[in-house]
């Protein structure tokens, strides 16, 4: 049963991807808890994302889209990535999440997903 | 006078609730409904007591409503047909047993503990069912512990309750053969709260730290309510070694401290004083079991409070005789962690070859064990692989950060 964790971050914790000194801190620990998540055959896919103001938002109001520079949402935190993960039911898939890397301003989001859409 | 009954009420809640809601349940078999009855009977004695005065025997007071609203109750809704008539009768009973002095009533938890260990039961229901019921802990605390959704957990307790209810699990302490098996499930709910059965096998650190006070808590009740069992002193025993060196486990920092690394003088060692006379009861019952081998292990390394040094043969022997009885994934590791301390990486290296991939797959003491073992063989690539594991299985940012700290520059 596939599981994705969604991970929201503070504008702090993107703000670290520009300050070389501790890009280190943020990507090593996630590095290492993927190449956990691959050696225990658990992982489907994931991805990083770019900052959220990076963001193009596109909204079909009436009957034309209009498109505006993010974020989508005003919150405090913001989508950082996914990652999606094969495991037999929810109490396994959150004993995943819980060992994802912590950072003050991390939150993670854990969903099921609906049936697996086939590249 | 208000004050003076509010305080009263609350007082009896605090000292008394989960006895009274176990003499309750006892006698009617429905967890849920002693306990609503019971917080009825609490609302009435909020509104009776300041206008009436508080009565002699609160406890007797609050049993006669509880039982009341309890007799109504089965009569209105006559869950159970067959049982009803028998439950009305053990109900009325019930009142000749509390009355005058409610301080003798008897104190049925014992039974709420085996109930709450029940073979029936799902293993991940019976420690919160038994934080909830015998120690009277909200569900949003038990929750928030075992990292579940309050709304969840509540759902969780109440389906349970309903089974017990529904599937007439008896109120009883088991006896003769029965006995041994359904104590083991007792101890370990109780040890499952005190929640060392996690990510450390050496530090034996607790992740849900809230709950380890409770856990003792809930051990000593068992030792008390039924004395001379040997392996629950074993449990005791077990879970003082490790709450003695819940100080040092942590530098100022917050950061980790292996036990290797503790300084023993922020042990404590009152409870490790305890720990060793609770240990030396049960070896006399000649009984061995689980918990009082791993009471042995920790009593080593607690020898060193007195300036001795860890003797690894002997932790290697003990963990042998308990991987033979309990051959859990984590006495295995635990076993080939002592047994490379005490005759070489390379004999641990083997142990460890041993355990099935597929039960270590997101056991990160493993891999803490394994990269440690691999670069003593001077394996140091492999060692690297089996590192990133154990960091990637972390589930504590200060243990991510001792195991990176540990990698070789």
């Amino acid at each position: 049963m596939n599981f994705t964790i969604l991970i929201h971050e503070t504008a702090d914790i993107f703000a670290m991807r520009d300050i070389p000194e501790r890009r280190a801190e943020l990507f090593v620990p996630v590095g290492a808890y993927l190449d956990t998540l691959r050696a225990a055959g658990v992982f489907v896919g994931g991805a990083g994302l770019t900052a959220p103001a990076t963001a193009s938002v596109l909204d079909h109001g009436h009957d034309n889209w209009t498109v505006q520079d993010g974020p989508f949402a005003d919150t405090k935190e913001q989508l950082a990535g996914i990652i999606i993960i094969d495991v037999p039911d929810r109490a396994q898939a959150l004993d995943w999440a819980r060992r994802f890397p912590t950072l003050p301003g991390r939150k993670l989001e854990l969903r099921a997903n609906l049936a697996p859409i086939h590249a | 006078m208000t004050d003076a009954a509010r305080q009263t009420i609350e007082q009896v809640a605090r000292d008394s609730r989960t006895r009274l809601v176990a003499f309750l349940a006892a006698r009617c078999h429905d967890l849920a409904a002693a306990e609503d009855a019971l917080s009825e009977a609490f609302g009435s004695a909020l509104v009776d007591w300041p206008r009436d005065g508080i009565p002699d025997s609160p406890e007797a007071w609050l049993l006669t409503v509880a039982r009341r609203r309890l007799i109504d109750t089965v009569r209105h809704e006559k869950v159970c047909a067959e049982a009803t008539p028998k439950i009305l009768a053990t109900l009325e009973d019930a009142q000749s047993a509390a009355h005058d002095d409610a301080r003798t009533f008897p104190d049925e938890r014992l039974k709420l503990l085996f109930v709450c260990a029940h073979p029936a039961i799902a293993a991940n229901a019976r420690t919160p069912l038994m934080l909830q019921v015998v120690l009277g802990l909200d569900a949003a605390r038990i929750a928030s512990a075992f990292l579940v959704k309050p709304a969840a957990m509540g759902q969780r307790l109440s389906r349970v309750k309903a089974k017990i209810r529904d599937a007439g699990i008896a109120f009883a302490v088991p006896s003769g053969k029965d006995l041994p098996a359904r104590l083991d499930a007792v101890l370990e709910t109780i040890y499952a709260a005190y929640g060392s059965g996690w990510d450390d096998i050496a530090g034996a650190d607790s992740r849900r730290k809230g709950l380890a006070a409770e856990a003792i808590e809930l051990g000593a009740l068992l030792m008390r309510l039924l004395p001379n069992e040997a392996e629950t002193l074993g449990l005791c025993a077990l879970m003082l070694y490790c709450e003695s060196r819940r100080q040092a486990r942590r530098g100022p920092h917050g950061e980790y401290i292996p036990l290797s690394e503790q300084d023993v003088t922020r042990w404590s060692a009152p409870m490790i004083e305890q720990a060793n006379h609770l240990l030396r009861i049960a070896e006399r019952r000649q009984c061995i079991g689980r918990f009082q081998l791993e009471a042995a292990i920790q009593s080593e390394h607690a020898c060193r409070v007195r300036g001795v040094n860890t003797n690894w043969e002997s932790i290697a022997l003990l963990y042998e005789g308990l991987v033979r009885i309990a051959p859990t994934t984590g006495a295995r590791v635990g076993r080939a962690a002592a047994v490379a301390r005490a005759r070489g990486a390379s004999s641990g290296w083997d142990l460890l070859q041993q355990i099935p991939a597929s039960s270590v797959a997101s056991y990160q003491p493993y891999w803490a064990v394994a990269a440690d073992l691999l670069e003593q063989l001077h394996r140091f690539d492999e060692a690297d692989a089996a590192r990133v594991r154990a960091i990637g299985l972390c589930q504590d940012e200060a243990m991510r950060a001792f195991l990176a700290k540990t990698k070789p520059a």
